[in-house]
């Protein structure tokens, strides 16, 4: 077991967490589920099926354009309710509500190794390096990283949310080193580590972003041009293990309801994709200037309205106030202590504030600007990267100068901790993401 | 300030100020808007905090320099037991105007350039505007001050883009263009002594012993194997007194002490890079080592001692403020350390080597400037390397 130190980074300290000792609640039973499209950034949807349809729990959803064996398959046996469209006739949402019954589609677990994994529909729970999207089969990845850790503010435990499933986690090692000729990595975190044959161990030291697999996988093996790597967490490494032993995929899972908004921040058992006021239930403290309900973390997280879906990757959802301080006067000069800020410039330092729980609401807290501190992405990206030259790249659309500069190594996810702290509210993971989109096509 | 805001929105009757009104509501009220996309939370710091603290690590250099122009004006006019107050209050007199026409012209140039791009008024000029009368001689004609900071901010900012786009740093050319334009007026005896009274205040006779040139320009003109630097008064001047700061010179230059303050305040609250402080400090001192090594009488500045380099004439003000402008500076780590090197290596040659000028710190700052992106290309490169081999060696 090798360990890497990361120094890099900051952990944020938000209030609102889950208490350890905290009892789990039982489980919601969510009348509709719904997909969201978007979560599985890369996958070109194609319908399987109609509204009206009547689905299983593993039955397929749609498929992508291109490669049609990657499906995105239904959380819970019922019936298609509504296909929702937006613009332009894109797909935002497909509602199933649930029939209460627990047909399941069965795998076939004879077939070969790559097919069955991509039958489950687990296939877009993972991720590849480059560019951020669902992995393309037919590529054999030069290694796969896991994550056994989610470092972003407020994430619950991956062990506790897979803790059901983690007697898998082995089978789950077994089948993904069928389909790569290089090693799967796992990454702990420190005082986590669990033995896991065929798979080379690691413990992570450090703050956020160390739990994101990019991080680790750029500071064991970085991804060079050519090279493909896949990225997954640990739930889903004990998911497929599951479903490879089972013949089922388990669409439980349980989500961490955290954030200062929240009167008692816990964790609750539910299905993917369930509805966001089954979950909360009334457990939001009313605030003046309103409250923002997120999907996922506060830094990489989507925004959610209350009667929402909870979104990939289904484990966690943030509350905070959306204006905690109107009209506040002269912010820029304030000397409170309670103005929250990682950096030395304000009183938060002085008053020994910066590594304790924080309020934070979702104001932007100034204009944008010029990238001019210096520094301040690459503090917070523990890669070998020039991260602002590599924005700079990435803004002027320069494709030599963003292979040079590591662009097939980074996700928007590995950014969005060095746009929180950025003095020039730049948005770097549109940006990121944005450059890889382009660049993606202009490779293809 | 909402019952106005119609008024200032396109349509409105004063729609012309728009940027106007938005950058006076953004600097009085914490803007309320929140992210729409990408991370849910901001840190609390912004660019006009950030502004903020390098002003208030400017503010000790401005106090000693307002006390300082007093006092080397009570020197040369033989009073010099006048009081502190009075001449802090004659220092006050003489340096304000100069700070009202800096901020005015430039700002001026700022909101009309907002306007026209109708963009935010950006708050990059808050220090630029505060730099320049701490830089300029001060008895310097206020219209050349206006009009050398006019052309500064149009064509060493605007042009470039703004705030975080210009390549050379803005108040260095008002210094410069200053400087190259109107020479007699910026060297010699005249520049750095205000002789006039300040609004009436203060007049009186040159004393006899009279002598406005700063310790540095008497080096220049050294004649003989020992150095004599001599105060307005033609009292000795001694290196503490450069320390503390007592000699002529440009307002905020002249006091190391007060500097220092400004340099703790930059480094421990993380605004200016160490690297490059640290570096321009240890260019300084190896490369006036090496001339100390070799004195000659030719180049009598070769004859001060390393110490002496740092604490007279602009070194320790450029080194603190200006070398660490993080968008003229190079932005890479090594970068910085090679990029502050030579300026403090170059600000002593020139100083040394070239006897037209008795301060090399502005130029050799500007020049670095120009040099600042190649450093970082050339670190930047390294990187790439060290990607590209690796892609190879597998």
């Amino acid at each position: 077991m090798a360990t890497i130190k990361l120094h890099k980074g900051f952990d944020l300290k938000l209030k609102g967490s889950v208490a350890t000792d905290a009892p789990l609640q039982d489980r919601v039973d969510s009348k509709m589920c719904a997909i969201i499209p978007d979560d599985f950034h890369g996958v070109t949807p194609r319908l399987d099926v109609k509204e009206g349809a009547t689905v299983k729990a593993g039955d397929p959803l749609y498929h992508d354009k291109e490669y049609p064996a990657v499906r995105v398959t239904s959380p819970v046996s019922g019936t298609v309710k509504e296909i929702k469209r937006g613009e332009r006739r894109k797909i935002e949402s497909i509602v199933i509500e649930c029939d209460g019954e627990d047909k399941h589609h069965e795998l076939d677990l004879k077939a070969p190794v790559l097919d069955t994994l991509l039958e489950s529909g687990l296939w877009v729970m993972m991720r590849q390096r480059p560019y951020d999207v669902v992995p393309v089969p037919g590529i054999r990845p030069r290694d796969i990283f896991v994550t056994a850790f989610d470092s972003a503010p407020l994430a619950p435990s991956l062990i506790m949310v897979a803790e059901k499933q983690l007697s898998y986690a082995g089978k789950g090692v077994e089948v993904l080193s069928k389909l790569t000729d290089g090693a799967v990595h796992v990454c702990f975190a420190p005082g986590q580590e669990m033995e896991l044959k065929g798979a080379q161990c690691h413990t992570v030291h450090g703050p956020h972003p160390a739990g994101n697999a990019g991080i680790q996988a750029a500071n064991i093996a970085p991804v060079n041009k050519g090279d493909v790597v896949w990225t997954l967490d640990l739930v889903t490494l004990c998911r497929i293990g599951e479903a490879f032993s089972t013949g089922k995929v388990s669409y439980t899972t349980r989500v961490a309801v955290t954030g200062q908004s929240v009167e008692h921040p816990q964790v609750v058992e539910a299905t993917m994709g369930c509805g966001l006021a089954d979950l909360l239930n009334g457990n939001i403290v009313p605030n003046e200037g309103g409250n923002r309900i997120i999907n996922g973390n506060v830094l990489t997280g989507t925004k959610a309205e209350e009667n929402g879906w909870l979104r990939a990757p289904y484990r966690h959802i943030t509350v905070i106030p959306e204006i905690s301080k109107k009209d506040e006067f002269m912010g820029w000069a304030s000397l409170n202590p309670n103005r929250y800020s990682i950096y030395r410039l304000f009183t938060t330092w002085l008053a020994g504030k910066r590594h304790k729980e924080c309020d934070m609401d979702a104001r932007i807290k100034g204009g944008e600007r010029a990238i001019v501190c210096l520094d301040e992405y690459d503090k917070m990206l523990p890669m070998d990267i020039y991260a602002e030259f590599l924005i700079k790249a990435i803004i002027s659309f320069d494709i030599d100068k963003m292979e040079q500069l590591g662009i097939y190594e980074v996700a928007p996810e590995d950014f969005a901790l060095a746009e929180y702290a950025d003095t020039s509210k730049i948005e770097l993971q549109r940006i990121v993401r944005e450059g890889l989109d382009r660049m993606r096509a202009e490779m293809s | 300030m909402d019952n106005l805001k119609p008024h200032f929105k396109p349509g409105g009757k004063l729609a012309k100020l728009e940027s106007v009104y938005d950058g006076m509501e953004s600097f009085l009220f914490t803007p309320n808007a929140t992210s729409a996309s990408g991370v849910h939370i901001h840190d609390g710091n912004d660019l006009k905090r950030t502004m903020i603290t390098v002003i208030v690590a400017l503010l000790p250099c401005l106090l000693f320099g307002m006390y300082n122009i007093g006092l080397q004006h009570f020197l040369a006019i033989g009073q010099p037991d006048a009081g502190v107050v009075s001449m802090f209050i004659f220092g006050l007199l003489a340096l304000l105007p100069v700070i009202v026409v800096s901020y005015g012209v430039g700002l001026g140039i700022e909101f009309i350039s907002a306007q026209i791009h109708h963009k935010e008024i950006q708050e990059g000029f808050l220090v630029t505007g505060l730099l320049i009368p701490l830089i300029v001689p001060i008895n310097t004609p206020l219209w050349m001050t206006a009009v050398a900071t006019a052309f500064a901010v149009i064509f060493a900012k605007e042009v470039f883009g703004g705030t975080g786009m210009n390549i050379f740093n803005v108040a260095l050319i008002t210094r410069a263009v200053l400087f190259f334009s109107y020479p007699s007026k910026m060297s010699g005896d005249a520049a750095f002594v205000k002789t006039d009274s300040a609004f009436g205040f203060g007049g009186g006779q040159m004393i006899d012993a009279y002598t406005g040139a700063t310790p540095l320009g008497q080096v220049a003109t050294n004649v003989g194997d020992t150095l004599t630097m001599t105060g307005v008064d033609g009292s000795q001047l001694s290196l503490c007194d450069a320390f503390w700061g007592t000699i002529a010179g440009s307002p905020g230059e002249t006091s190391v002490a007060c500097i220092l303050i400004g340099a703790i305040i930059l480094l421990v609250t993380g605004v200016a890079s160490w690297r490059v402080m640290l570096s321009v400090f240890a260019g300084g001192l190896a490369m006036g080592a090496l001339a100390h090594a070799l004195p000659s009488a030719t180049y009598p500045a070769s004859m001060l001692d390393p110490l002496a380099h740092l604490c007279y004439g602009g070194f320790a003000f450029a080194a603190v403020f200006m070398a660490t402008d993080p968008v003229t500076g190079a932005r890479t780590h090594t970068g910085q350390f090679i990029y502050g090197f030579l300026i403090g290596v170059i600000a002593v040659l020139i100083r040394v080597y070239n006897s037209g000028y008795p301060e090399g710190a502005m130029l050799a700052i500007l020049l670095m400037n120009a040099f600042a992106p190649l450093i970082d290309h050339c670190v930047v490169s390294f990187n790439i390397k060290r990607r590209l081999n690796r892609a190879k060696a597998k």
